[in-house]
């Protein structure tokens, strides 16, 4: 992508006992922090054996869990991926009085403690709400809080995308005699797709190991509004860590295979673009 | 110049982080690990117990939360000298572990520290007319109750809900029958006892199954909670015990001493507990229930446990199985 | 008129979403006029839950902080085995539920894991949460400061070093100097998401009043006790964290041409 060189040449890099080191540090203590622990996990979600681990993930409440997670948060994708747009398009291409301070606030779900968002949102749109909404307790209750932990990331992976969108093709198009649906859908929004994809990747990611803005509000009744995060945590509270690390482990196989999959589409775009 | 800023900050965190923890070392000190519900109890019982001979030099390390959770806490290493929780099994698996001795129920109160016993919580003006189990069953009533995996207290519940149906004369297989019904009427598992009170306060379901000392501790705290004393309930029994390995026997079993006299048994009823020690009842007013029947009655926690809540085949874990498909 | 129509869509799910929830944690604390909820933040139990906050905070910090910068040097400017592992790990914690990450530390730490047996106590302890927050919180730095660092290629930093300039002079003048807005920013991050954290330190804390209950479980606890005052006073001291986040964040942000997040 750069055409500088970001690697360092070999003559300054073999004089610089600094890169040794910071090397050995970074990969100390990622091993530490990170590896260890994850090792543990997925070490310890096979320690049953095989035949634990498949009861452990086939166990009908786990699959439900699972099931309704995945759901919710394909949903909470989607419409970030829409209300994203939206937002990052009346952020960069409107002008209204407070925009910067809109601009700003939209980062607040990743300033703000899980749980209390979670305990806000149970007081706003709960059976006590000033505004006569009442999910509380409902499957609408967990798209609503995974909205809110998601919704910075469509928006701010699209803006920087809008920001450098040259408009003369668009006012070209205009002037030709394009609707401003065409214009969109043929100019802008190939544009965009790679970075409403990346954002949809990274809130589709948060949203299934979501946990403190979920537990309160979603009344956790098992098949029905019990999500993965909230099942593992029963499985360990119930003494079966065991267990809760196999759900673990497919849970965390599913993010990387979403991540993946989106990841290969977006390249595919991306390419195609570069191609056209 | 970032390295020297990196430095000090460490030094900070160490200084305070020793102060933190130096504190503690000057007394004896005990690990209070208890169940949720206590809490505001033993926040008065423990200065209470600093106040006597026995209890001048002693510091108290306190930790709430679900009773299972704690009693898997203390087995993944969480320090404890006391444990206080919700129901004998949860101390069962301290014992099974080695943690506790098999014989901790050998004393005078059967290691038993408060009572209670399950009521129906209600709306206020009671609209349902909840009264009795069977109102529970009825169309539309729907029920806020605990998740048996995670919640002593929803263990509690459905064992009223099972012995009050023999207590009226059924037979096993009705009861459990009876247990299948109620099962499709529960709208909130939460994981604690006191988060479905939480569910339940904040507008879900008709009717909770709660402890009577939780309604209470909510009316105490400007919540109201009406609640319906059915006939035939079970009588709650909160076990207390101290660990083998504890570093501060005598003092740990000093507070035990301390929290069966007729002063604590009567902070505990303040609370909305119903005392163990019968002088401590004079001046409230706990309703006797004519068909009260405790866990003994049932056949004891350890082959109900096995029967109810084994996490394979448990007739609840099924119950839950079938109802969460349907 | 579409753009009128695209503006009050935008505005009012940010209203619903973002400003409702806000306004409310204000709201609920100072129902009860300014008293109650002083009385509730100045309590021991919520002073202790701050206290055991910034410090776990003043540790993950900087350690995330200066991990962060030395492995973003390496990942950009060296090649060394093991580096691809490296970038993905660092990645990782982005994408885990933070419930599984106290979960992997418990049976690491915990009884039957295989770092059981250490002289002090991690697992519901101190150091087991700041471990989980250090965790949680890794990423940021090393996120915002190889953008830059890819950027602004290696011209002066060669430059120096064929002026004679030693690795660690070459370190001070000519990188930190060039990456020292990312590193505020990412430093920013770092802060908030370790001030923040709830699910992770919720499954090792043990929850021992006045010494492992961080602010967010200490919320999590007056909720449960019914002390909704008490709840939202403490909410309200993370919300106004939360909202100085925000006014950091907005001074700190890269410039444009730097895209926040994306790997492409």
């Amino acid at each position: 992508m750069t055409s500088r060189a970001e690697t360092l040449p070999r003559r300054a890099r073999s004089a610089n006992p600094g890169a040794a080191i910071g090397q050995g540090v970074a990969t100390a203590y990622l091993t530490l922090i990170v590896l260890l622990p994850l090792a543990a996990l997925v070490w310890k979600s096979t320690a049953g054996g095989a035949d634990a681990f498949r009861e452990a993930v086939t166990d009908p409440q786990a699959v439900a869990a699972l099931k309704l997670t995945i759901a919710a948060s394909v949903a909470v994708a989607l419409v970030n991926a829409v209300l994203g747009t939206i937002v990052a398009w009346v952020l960069v291409r409107d002008r209204f009085r407070g925009q910067s301070v809109v601009n700003a606030v939209i980062d607040l779900p990743f300033a703000l403690p899980t749980i209390v968002a979670g305990l806000t949102l149970l007081t706003l749109y709960g059976p006590q709400g000033p505004v006569g909404i009442d999910v509380a307790f409902t499957r609408t209750a967990i798209v609503l809080a995974l909205l809110f932990v998601t919704l910075p990331f469509v928006i701010r992976t699209v803006q920087p995308v809008l920001l450098e969108l040259d408009r003369e093709l668009e006012e070209a198009a205009a002037s030709l005699g394009a609707t401003t649906f065409q214009i969109f859908r043929r100019i802008v929004f190939p544009n965009l797709l790679p970075a409403i994809l990346s954002g949809v990747a990274l809130a589709f990611a948060r949203a299934v190991g979501e946990f403190g803005a979920v537990v309160l509000i979603s009344g956790n009744l098992p098949y029905t509004t019990e999500v993965a995060s909230v099942y593992i945590f029963g499985r360990i509270e119930s003494g079966a860590p065991g267990a809760a690390a196999a759900v673990s482990v497919v849970l965390l196989v599913i993010s990387f295979a979403a991540l993946l999959a989106i990841g290969g589409v977006r390249r595919r775009v991306t390419r195609h673009d570069a191609v056209a | 110049m970032p390295g020297r800023i990196v430095a000090a900050l460490l030094l900070l965190c160490t200084a305070v982080t020793a102060g933190v923890a130096g504190a503690a070392t000057r007394d004896a000190k005990v690990s209070l690990v208890a169940y949720s519900t206590p809490r505001a109890a033993y926040a008065k019982l423990i200065p209470e117990f600093q106040k006597t001979s026995a209890g001048k030099d002693v510091s108290f390390d306190q930790s709430y939360g679900g009773s299972g959770e704690q009693a898997r806490a203390v087995l993944s290493g969480l320090k404890a000298d006391v444990v206080a929780l919700s129901l004998e099994p949860d101390v069962t698996t301290l014992v099974k572990a080695g943690l506790v001795a098999p014989t901790w129920k050998n004393e005078k109160y059967g290691g038993i520290v408060t009572r209670s016993v399950v009521v129906f919580a209600v709306r206020r003006g009671n609209p349902k007319r909840i009264k009795d189990w069977a109102d529970l069953v009825k169309p539309g009533v729907q029920v806020v109750t605990p998740n048996v995996q995670t919640s002593g207290g929803a263990k509690w519940n459905v064992m009223a809900a099972y012995g009050a149906q023999l207590r009226k004369g059924k037979s096993h297989m009705q009861a459990v029958s009876y247990l299948r019904q109620l099962y499709q009427h529960v709208v909130s598992q939460d994981k604690s006892a006191r988060e479905a009170l939480q569910t339940f306060l904040a507008g879900r379901g008709d009717v909770m199954l709660a402890y009577e000392n939780e309604a209470i501790f909510a009316s105490q705290q400007g919540q109201e909670v009406p609640y319906v004393i059915p006939k035939a309930t079970i009588r709650i029994e909160n076990p207390i015990a101290v660990l083998k390995g504890s570093a501060n026997r005598a003092k740990a079993n000093a507070f035990l001493r301390f929290l069966r006299t007729p002063a604590a048994q009567r902070t505990f009823a303040q609370n909305g507990y119903r005392p163990v020690v019968a002088s401590a009842l004079k001046g409230f007013s706990f309703p006797v229930r004519p068909q009260l029947f405790s866990m003994k009655w049932l056949g004891g926690w350890a082959k109900v446990d096995k029967r109810f809540f084994d996490p394979n085949s448990g007739i609840v874990t099924r119950i839950q199985k079938e109802t969460g498909r349907s | 008129m579409r753009r009128y129509a695209l503006r009050i869509v935008a505005l009012v799910y940010l209203a619903a979403l973002l400003g409702a929830p806000l306004t409310m944690v204000f709201w609920r604390a100072f129902e009860h006029g300014l008293g109650p909820a002083w009385a509730a933040v100045t309590s021991d139990p919520a002073k202790h839950a701050f206290l055991i906050t910034i410090v776990i905070t003043l540790i993950a910090v900087p350690a995330n902080t200066l991990f962060g910068v030395v492995t973003a040097i390496a990942i950009v400017r060296h090649r060394f085995p093991g580096k691809d592992l490296v970038n993905a790990l660092v990645d990782l914690p982005l994408a885990l539920s933070p419930i599984v990450v106290g979960l992997a530390f418990l049976l690491l730490y915990g009884r039957g894991g295989w770092l059981e047996e250490l002289p002090f106590q991690v697992v519901f302890a101190l150091p087991g949460m700041v471990l989980a927050t250090i965790f949680v919180s890794l990423p940021f730095v090393v996120r915002e400061v190889v953008p830059v660092l890819r950027e602004i290629g290696t011209e002066q930093e060669q430059a120096a070093a064929t002026l004679g300039a030693g690795w660690w002079p070459r370190f001070r003048r000519v990188t930190l100097p060039a990456i020292c807005w990312a590193v505020a920013y990412g430093v920013v991050l770092t802060t908030a998401r370790s001030l923040g954290e709830f699910g992770a330190v919720s499954v090792v804390s043990g929850r021992i009043v006045g010494k492992t209950e961080t602010m967010t479980l200490h919320v999590e606890e007056r909720f449960q006790s019914f002390d909704y005052v008490g709840a939202y006073a403490a909410s309200v001291v993370l919300a106004v964290l939360a909202i100085a986040t925000l006014v950091a964040m907005s001074v700190f942000k890269p410039k444009e041409g730097v895209i926040h997040g994306d790997r492409s």
